[in-house]
């Protein structure tokens, strides 16, 4: 099992052309195995790129292929219509790696979205994407670094770092369920309580390697989670030794309070029960010790 | 991007909102020139990006002409905080009969916009949540719907807002909430929002952050863009599109992408040693931005080391060790430069960097041993 995508997933690339973002990332997924079944462009209906059929709207490629994922990498002016069409034409999941897309943007996408289509989710902007090993991956993550047949589900907002837990646990020999990265903008359309509510029903999914990072709080909705999951979960928070970033006048310090800090969020995570570690690769072995003793 | 004062207030006025009568100049001269075109008493108040100007001195009110000379002078080059006065904004002293507080800004943690009206404004206003949490008002705003004039009436109520400025204030807070979503602002917030003596809503201060990602559609915001407070190492990264944030140690950082590049900080100190830096390349990791890095990191007197992390995703590991030869044959370096390289195609990468020639570069198979290395290297004790 995994969350969210598997080998039945059927994805469509949003705003394809034979020089999109959409395109390249995409014919690396197909070459991983996901079943990329179309591609839009209002310009470019009727076309073939590179054996990917083009059609001029979602609805279109839904219609004719039954596609119900979507990967969305055009520019941040584009993608919160793209977005809503996907929603509109009944995807599912849509995966929309852009980055700068404005808050306004992200905030009015992500409530119409809850309003107007419960039944779509969102993940990002402004993330890697996903990928549930053997099976499908869509988005940017180097899928040679990743370890099928779980037992381990993981859910990062950094980028990078979530490459890093990736591999690093392949290096322990611990496999993955799923990767989710979730991104770190201020209004993502999949947060880590969405994961960590699908990791603990997924049963193929043993543990939970969460990575978060300063500012927001995130972590602390995740940990009031936590303690209530029957799997065991391990964190890390990146950028433990950061500064203090700039406040947002006194109304960012109303708001978050004591919250947002690397102190408090590992606090939060370890009170609930998470092991909490100190930089990723300690968190991986963790991680590969708790697998091996379940 | 943060605004001034004088910028906030000129924002607020084009989405009608209420602000004093004033100018903004960088003379003594330029300072009394406005005074005597608005009228005495004015205030004086020196323009940078920290808070706390009042109790440094940086804000005085001026009754006549020769006051506003002697302040104008005293206030311009002042350092507040790190931050030198360049420019004063000077206007006309309303007479304050109340002060409130408002604002809206993003509440992440429930993804929705948010509202905040205080009557007791004007004083610490972080002291009154702390202390009289219920004194604030917060209300969240769903984006589709908008703030209505009755529930920005209700908001006043609810507040405390005086009955006779009610009304003005629902008003204030339609146009305070049309500039941060029109305007595209992370930050609208008003302290003091005054009731004058003649009974009119004023926006006393103006503190706005405006949202970076949305400067394509705000092409007005240009101009201010060039009057950014900037340390010249963030001037040089900004002008190469690389992600630079100066720091007090010697151990410089290169990193690709900005959780890894703040996960490198953290295990450089787990390790004993202090960033002298964070410095986000991005994903790719070509020769030509590598390069800048180095280039950037290497201008830093303080930095005895270099630690490059780089995790090869979709770059594999032979092109960015090749980068990275590139780039230090386009530069000198005399610091010690620790390269980890993981990730696809890693083996490979390390090979190239292994049978390269130059000096003082070695590589260490995992970040922490990298760290260690680094620390080790800039031989700080």
């Amino acid at each position: 099992m995994s969350i969210f995508v598997d080998q039945n997933t059927k994805v469509v690339i949003q705003g394809i052309s034979p020089t999109s973002q959409g395109l390249y990332h995409g014919l690396r997924n197909r070459a991983y195995g996901t079943q990329i079944v179309a591609g839009t462009n209002p310009k470019r209906g009727g076309e073939v790129i590179e054996g990917i059929n083009v059609y001029a709207t979602v609805r279109e490629a839904v219609e004719e292929t039954g596609a119900d994922a979507s990967f969305i990498a055009v520019p941040p002016s584009g993608a919160p219509s793209a977005i809503l069409e996907a929603a509109e034409a009944g995807i599912k999941f849509i995966v929309c790696i852009t980055e700068n897309i404005p808050a306004k943007d992200e905030a009015l996408v992500f409530h119409r979205l809850r309003r107007e289509f419960p039944n779509s989710r969102l993940l990002g902007p402004n993330c890697p994407g996903i990928i549930s090993p053997g099976k499908a991956n869509i988005g940017i993550t180097s899928d040679t670094i990743a370890l099928s047949g779980g037992p381990v589900g993981l859910v990062s907002r950094s980028g990078t770092v979530f490459y890093q837990a990736i591999y690093e646990l392949t290096q322990n020999g611990v496999g993955q369920t799923t990767g989710v990265g979730i991104g770190g903008d201020p209004v993502p359309g999949t947060t880590f309580l969405d994961c960590l509510e699908a990791f603990e029903r997924d049963e193929e999914t043993k543990a939970v390697f969460l990575i978060g990072e300063i500012g927001g709080d995130a972590e602390e909705q995740a940990a009031e989670y936590i303690k209530s999951m029957t799997k065991p979960v391990v964190a890390y928070i990146v950028g433990v030794t950061a500064p203090e970033g700039r406040k947002m006048g006194h109304a960012g310090a109303i708001v978050s309070g004591t919250k947002g800090t690397a102190k408090a969020k590992m606090k939060a995570l370890s009170d609930a029960g998470a092991v909490v570690a100190k930089n990723p690769s300690v968190a991986a072995e963790e991680v590969a010790r708790i697998v091996k003793g379940l | 991007m943060d605004l001034y004062e004088y910028q906030g207030k000129q924002y607020f006025a084009s989405y009608g909102m209420n602000v004093p009568q004033g100018d903004v100049t960088d003379s003594v001269a330029g300072a009394v020139a406005i005074g005597e075109k608005i009228g005495f008493p004015v205030a004086v108040k020196a323009q940078v990006l920290v808070g706390g100007r009042g109790k440094a001195g940086g804000i005085k009110v001026a009754d006549n002409a020769s006051d506003l000379e002697t302040y104008a002078k005293q206030i311009l080059g002042m350092d507040i905080k790190g931050h030198i006065v360049k420019r004063l904004w000077i206007q006309k002293s309303p007479t304050i009969s109340k002060e409130y507080y408002a604002s809206f800004t993003l509440d992440r943690s429930v993804r929705s916009h948010l509202c905040m009206v205080s009557a007791k404004g004007g004083i610490d206003i972080e002291e009154v949540a702390a202390t009289e949490p219920e004194a604030i008002v917060k209300t969240h705003i769903n984006p589709i719907d908008g703030i209505s004039r009755e529930t920005a009436r209700e908001i006043a109520v609810k507040a405390n807002i005086d009955s006779v400025a009610v009304d003005k204030v629902a008003d204030a807070l339609l146009d305070m909430y049309r500039c941060y979503i029109e305007g595209d602002a992370d930050l609208v917030e008003v302290n003091p929002l005054i009731l004058t003596a003649e009974s009119e809503i004023m926006a006393l201060d103006a503190k706005v952050t405006l949202d970076d990602a949305a400067a394509f559609r705000h092409p007005e915001w240009e101009e201010w863009q060039n009057l950014e407070e900037m340390d010249p190492r963030d001037r040089l990264a900004k002008e190469k599109g690389l992600q630079y944030v100066g720091l007090d140690g010697y151990v410089g950082i290169i990193a690709n992408g900005a959780g890894l590049g703040m996960s490198t900080c953290d295990v450089v100190e787990q390790a004993g040693g202090k960033p002298a830096n964070f410095l986000d390349i991005g994903g790719g990791a070509s020769a030509d931005v590598m390069a800048s890095a180095l280039e950037l990191v290497n201008q830093d007197p303080k930095v005895k080391s270099i630690f490059i992390n780089i995790f090869g995703g979709i770059t594999r590991g032979e092109e960015v060790a090749n980068g990275i030869i590139l780039a230090l044959e386009k530069i000198s370096h005399t610091a010690p430069i620790v390269v980890r390289l993981d990730g696809t195609n890693a083996e490979e990468g390390r090979s190239i960097l292994l049978s390269y020639k130059g000096d003082n570069v070695l590589t260490e198979p995992t970040m922490t041993a990298a760290a260690a290395k680094a620390t080790e290297l800039a031989g700080v004790k």
